[in-house]
């Protein structure tokens, strides 16, 4: 008694004929345990628990940058939250332990109940209980005609009735029907873990890469160039396609006509132009990329995923030699597209000094007493808010942002009268000249970028094509009854009549049953007039 | 572009549709009112014969009882107070023209900007209040449902008020990531499954009240016994459910038309897939022994209870890609 692991082990006499239970038998209880239902019922609900705090919590590789802050403002918390995978939920130990327990336990359950229902099906059904009254659902009539005679009609209409029936004897028939229930159940099952292989896939096998392409700039389409890559762990960065687009125009349209709390300024299209060549040399396609309406590149897809403003910018040291002339995007932080960037001149500066700028732009500019800020997407009155500093643009080497400026080892530049900070203030045309010898910047004109984003997924299909068939399984399973329905025959007290006894089992409650048994019976006499 | 004239009629459209629907309420109410007195009456031989069968062993026995089980509800047409039967056919009438009404108020509200009406947390609202209605109208053609009307329309309106109040947008367009047919396609058939969920989960409370406090306690005399009020729960669990696991594909078949990857791990999609499994965590454990129903139909509410949290919390206050409530 002793060995019982559990008091309430249904198996617990198992275990005093066989003393020592020894490793296999260990093993063979904890498997048994891992695929039984009960366990299969607690792990699907720790998994649905187990993927809620990604959902409260900023998750690292969704959003870094609210994680940073979150854990900034959370100075005790953050850190054990974070030691506890909290900020990356779906890729922590604990969240992969319970699926791939289930999935173990899934495929643990499935089998062996995929074994027993293909015997199953291959099966007759098996010989009817002694007194069919005894079924929840049961009935009798009384018909004319012999008893083998009526048997026979009765079998005919219990497989126009789609049941498959067996005789074991002279006067009974056994009948099943809705094999198809089960069928679909173990399809689900299965299913599920093609969905899971099909993600796996896609993880293994997959890229996305996101790239900024101001307007009249040309993609083309080489890991270097993206501005950030992740690739799969089996992705051969040196096989991408060789194709190149180029951004010809791209269209922007923001709410205006509704005034409505949440409405003005909303987005409501925005539209990429492109030039598209498939590899170097081939025709040029015209192409557009819309939010809803990626491009498919062949071997990846494009995506438009963002956009923002990109001012054209001159920096001319005090010779009046260009310094810096680029096409600069500035990141939008907000639905007004309050956006921050950076220009770094890393050329000639004053002897040994680098020099820098931060700051916003914004689309449609005020200034009062809230400071610099934007209130409408659309460039309406285009502006730059700058401050500018000197000094060392890469202390160490480090990497950085291209959107911010690295200031540890940069001094902030003083205004003329040198009683503040240098701010600039600059719209599109406006040159702005810089205390000290130090130059001009220029602001020569405004440029839309897209955010494109180019993925590719092998996986994908396989995951929606697996999680189709588990739909269809699920269907399966959910609406088909699985019956079984015996009948027995026997003469009746007056000559030539025959008492025709019906019973019905079913899996659950089966509130149908009973009209079941009255259709095969109204089968019958349709057959005997 | 935005017609403000027919907007406004949609709104009209939504204000009488509430007022006829406070006036269905009531109806339902009276309906069930008019039955306590009539149960009263019977009251003495019904618990009589109920002990003697209980006695008689206590297994489910044959299928001779009426179409709601054990003799609880009226049996026939004939067993229902013409009081009750008046307010209950009142009752019925409005409710048909309410849900109406709130028809025409949605796709007033589609004409009025020229696309699918649920783009925002205020058409949501009120698209699901018309499809739980649509839902318990529909299935009432089948059988009898009229001790269900008060508990249907009660959070019926409750949610159109909520709509008409905190959650109200204007009509206008629809951002770029909303432009797909997959709106209509998945965003339809959440809320026809949200509309299955919410009968499903009312019934479901019925019968845990029911299996709480006894068949037979005040107003819970007059509803179905507790094991049909299970199955039926569990009826409109399994319609839903195979709707909730297409919601949960189509949208992920629209995620990556619109964001590039069918999976992010947004907010709204974990809590699509939290509320996915624990409804299959419901499945389960209806058949897992050792499991009873009440202790798996606690499950199922906890399902709602995602559903609620996922439309309004998960809407309204968790960051993520799918910041379209509107508000
Ligand atoms: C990934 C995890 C799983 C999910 C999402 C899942 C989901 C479901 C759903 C939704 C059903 C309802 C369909 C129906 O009633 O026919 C179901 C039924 C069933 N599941 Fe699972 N399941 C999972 C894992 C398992 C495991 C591990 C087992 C084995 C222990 C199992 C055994 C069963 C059985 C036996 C049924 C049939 C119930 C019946 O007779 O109707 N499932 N499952």
């Amino acid at each position: 008694m002793s060995l019982s692991t559990q008091p309430s082990d249904p198996r617990r006499d198992e275990g005093i004929a066989q003393p020592t239970l020894g490793t296999l038998g260990l093993l063979r209880f904890a498997w048994r345990q891992l695929t039984s239902m009960r366990t299969a019922l607690f792990l699907l609900l720790l998994l649905a628990v187990a993927a809620l705090p990604g959902s409260i919590f900023p998750q690292r590789s969704i959003d870094a940058v609210r994680t940073v802050d979150w854990m900034a403002r959370h100075e005790t918390a953050g850190p054990i939250l974070d030691s506890l995978g909290f900020f990356e939920v779906y890729a922590s130990p604990w969240f992969a332990a319970i699926y791939l327990l289930l999935l173990v336990s899934l495929v643990g359950c499935v089998l062996p109940r995929s074994k027993i229902h293909w015997k199953a099906m291959r099966s007759q059904p098996p010989r009817a209980p002694k007194r069919l009254e005894r079924l929840a659902a049961h009935n009798s009539v009384t018909v004319d005609g012999s008893p083998d005679a009526v048997l026979g009609d009765v079998r005919a209409a219990l497989r126009s009735s789609r049941f498959r029936t067996h005789s074991h004897d002279n006067f009974t028939v056994s009948a099943e029907k809705g094999y198809l229930k089960e069928t679909g159940n173990l399809f689900f099952h299965l299913a599920l873990i093609g969905v899971i292989l099909g993600m796996a896939w896609g993880n293994l096998l997959g890229w996305k890469g996101d790239v900024i392409i101001p307007v009249g700039q040309t993609f083309a389409n080489t890991a270097a160039r993206f501005d950030t890559l992740s690739p799969g762990p089996l992705v051969d960065t040196a096989d991408f396609e060789p194709f190149a687009m180029k951004l010809t125009r791209f269209d922007a349209e923001f709410e205006t006509d509704v005034q409505g709390q949440g409405q003005f300024g909303s987005p409501r299209d925005f539209t990429a132009y492109v030039d598209f060549t498939k590899e170097p040399g081939a025709k040029v396609e015209k192409k557009v990329i819309r939010v809803n309406g990626p491009l498919e590149t062949g071997g990846g897809t494009a995506f438009l995923l963002g956009n923002g403003y990109a001012p054209r910018l001159t920096v001319k040291n005090a010779e009046g030699e260009v310094t810096y002339s680029e096409v600069t995007p500035f990141l939008a932080q907000d639905n007004l597209y309050t956006s921050v960037g950076a220009v770094k001149v890393a050329g000639a500066g004053a002897v040994g000094k680098q020099l820098g700028f931060a700051g916003l732009f914004l689309p449609t500019a005020v200034l009062d007493e809230q400071g610099p800020r934007s209130i409408f997407p659309d460039a309406l009155e285009p502006a730059l808010a700058l401050t500018a500093f000197e000094g060392t643009l890469f202390p160490g080497g480090r990497p950085q942002s291209v959107y911010s400026l690295d200031t540890a080892e940069m001094t902030q530049l003083k205004n003329k009268a040198g009683t503040g900070l240098l701010r600039i203030w600059l719209t599109p045309g406006q040159t702005y000249t810089l205390p000290g010898g130090q130059g001009t910047i220029t602001f020569d004109g405004l440029e839309r970028f897209a955010g494109i984003s180019i993925r590719s997924d092998p996986g994908k299909e396989f995951t929606l094509a697996s999680s189709l068939v588990a739909l269809v399984g699920l269907l399966l399973s959910l609406t088909i009854r699985r019956r079984r329905v015996f009948v027995r025959v026997a003469p009746a007290p007056d000559e030539g009549r025959t008492v025709v006894s019906i019973g019905g089992l079913a899996k659950d409650d089966d509130e149908g049953m009973g009209e079941q048994l009255e259709d095969v019976l109204t089968r019958l006499k349709e057959r005997r007039t | 572009m935005t017609n403000e004239t027919l907007a406004n009629y949609a709104n009209l459209s939504l204000y009488s549709a509430m007022a006829v629907l406070t006036f269905s309420m009531l109806g339902y109410a009276g309906y069930l009112a008019g039955l306590l007195p009539a149960r009263d009456d019977r009251a003495e031989p019904a618990d009589a014969v109920d002990r003697e069968l209980v006695a008689a062993g206590g297994g489910t026995v044959s299928g001779d009882a009426s179409p709601h089980g054990a003799g609880a509800a009226p049996a026939t047409e004939s067993d229902v107070p013409l009081r009750a039967r008046k307010a209950g056919g009142i009752a019925e009438t409005l409710a048909i023209l309410g849900t109406l009404m709130l028809l025409t108020s949605a796709v007033l509200r589609g004409a009025s900007v020229e696309r699918w009406p649920l783009g925002n947390m205020f058409e949501f609202g009120v698209a699901s209040a018309l499809f739980t209605m649509a839902v318990f109208l529909v299935w009432g053609l089948r059988r009898d449902l009229r001790w269900l009307g008060v508990f249907v329309v009660a959070p019926v309106l409750i949610l159109l008020g909520l709509a008409n109040t905190i959650w109200y947008t204007e009509a206008a367009e629809l951002m770029p990531s909303l432009k797909s047919i997959w709106l209509v396609i998945h965003v339809t058939v959440a809320t026809i499954s949200v509309g299955l969920f919410a009968v499903g989960f009312v019934v479901a409370l019925l019968y845990l009240a029911k299996d709480h406090f006894g068949e037979r306690r005040g107003l819970l005399r007059v509803l179905p016994d507790s094991r049909t009020l299970e199955r039926l729960s569990y009826g409109l669990h399994i319609v839903a459910f195979p709707l909730w696991t297409f919601t949960l594909i189509a949208g992920a078949i629209w995620a990556r038309q619109a964001w590039g990857s069918y999976w992010n791990w947004d907010p709204k999609e974990v809590w699509t897939f939290i509320i996915w499994v624990v409804y299959a965590a419901y499945m389960h454990a209806r058949v897992t022994r050792g499991w009873r129903r009440q202790s798996a139909t606690w499950i199922a509410v906890a399902g709602f209870v995602c559903i609620i949290v996922n439309y309004s919390i998960v809407n309204m206050y968790f960051v993520g890609m799918h910041s379209y409530s509107g508000l």
